[in-house]
């Protein structure tokens, strides 16, 4: 685990802070003034203990133009979604089956681990594609119906769209 | 009926036709991770869309919902990774169509280590 700067640690806090009471809200959804003050003290709390665990974002994530990017992202990944659910639904009612699987491997740009589980799990999602496993910077993927084993071209074939949007946000 | 009703009915159907699908998908894909595949994908917006039509049906609850949504959409791919990851351990291998060695790249990671196991 990286040591933090108290100012990092800070940032984490306030963050976490935030995300927990947001949570709280939508939980007990009511706003009266009692469970307001207790959900406060009892986030507070557990985003002090927590902030060494709490390692997916800063206080920095609140900036206009990374919620722009995450709207995009979460647009781009419900589409995805759709258009894979239609593929499964497509390959499964043909009778012959037209699928061709195979593993592919390519290498992602992403800093951070907390970015590559986000980029991985919407690969899981993504039409055709299954993550398998993440060796510090390199992907394998399960896919389908194999189009090319070349790792660049798989990787804009696969991932290309969402880690452009990614990088913007990490 | 109201307007809340008829598209909470219209997405709790759309759910239910994906999941039907998907469980389609897992019993006629040949093996395991191609199940895993329609599993995942199916169940993941199936689920999402039948208990979010479930919201619109009882509005109160949307904001719960919201929460299952994100932590469906969250912890589904995360256990069919896992599920994956440790069929493969298991050398469970892929069925390929074709050079096995060009088309499954996650091997050399495997045999890889077995070589080193080995060796020492």
């Amino acid at each position: 685990m990286q040591t933090l700067s108290f100012s990092q640690k800070l940032s984490r806090f306030i963050i976490s802070w935030i995300l927990l009471m947001m949570l709280w809200i939508a939980f007990t959804s009511s706003f009266v003034t009692q469970e307001l003050l207790v959900g406060v003290f009892a986030t507070m709390i557990i985003s002090f203990f927590t902030v060494n665990l709490f390692t997916c974002c800063t206080l920095a994530i609140l900036s206009p133009v990374k919620i722009f990017y995450m709207v995009k992202y979460i647009i781009v990944l419900l589409i995805a979604l759709i258009k894979s659910n239609f593929d499964v639904a497509r390959r499964v009612l043909t009778p012959s089956l037209p699928i061709n699987p195979g593993i592919v491997k390519f290498k992602s740009k992403l800093p951070t681990e907390f970015s590559r589980m986000v980029l991985a799990n919407s690969i899981t999602l993504t039409p055709g594609t299954l993550s398998i496993d993440i060796i510090e910077d390199t992907f394998y993927i399960h896919w389908i119906d194999v189009k090319t084993t070349d790792p660049e071209e798989a990787f804009k074939e696969i991932a290309g769209q969402f880690e452009e949007i990614l990088l913007k946000i990490f | 009926m109201s307007i809340m009703e008829i598209i909470g009915g219209i997405l709790i159907i759309t759910g239910s036709i994906f999941l039907f699908l998907g469980s389609l998908g897992i019993l006629r894909m040949p093996d395991i991770y191609n199940r895993i595949q329609a599993g995942t994908k199916a169940t993941t917006l199936g689920a999402m869309s039948l208990i979010l039509g479930v919201g619109f049906l009882e509005p109160s609850w949307l904001l719960k919902i919201l929460i299952i949504i994100i932590f469906i959409a969250y912890s589904n791919p995360l256990s069919s990774h896992a599920l994956a990851r440790a069929m493969y351990k298991r050398k469970w291998y892929p069925l390929i169509k074709g050079d096995p060695e060009k088309m499954d790249a996650y091997r050399e990671v495997n045999t890889n280590k077995e070589k080193e196991e080995v060796k020492s």
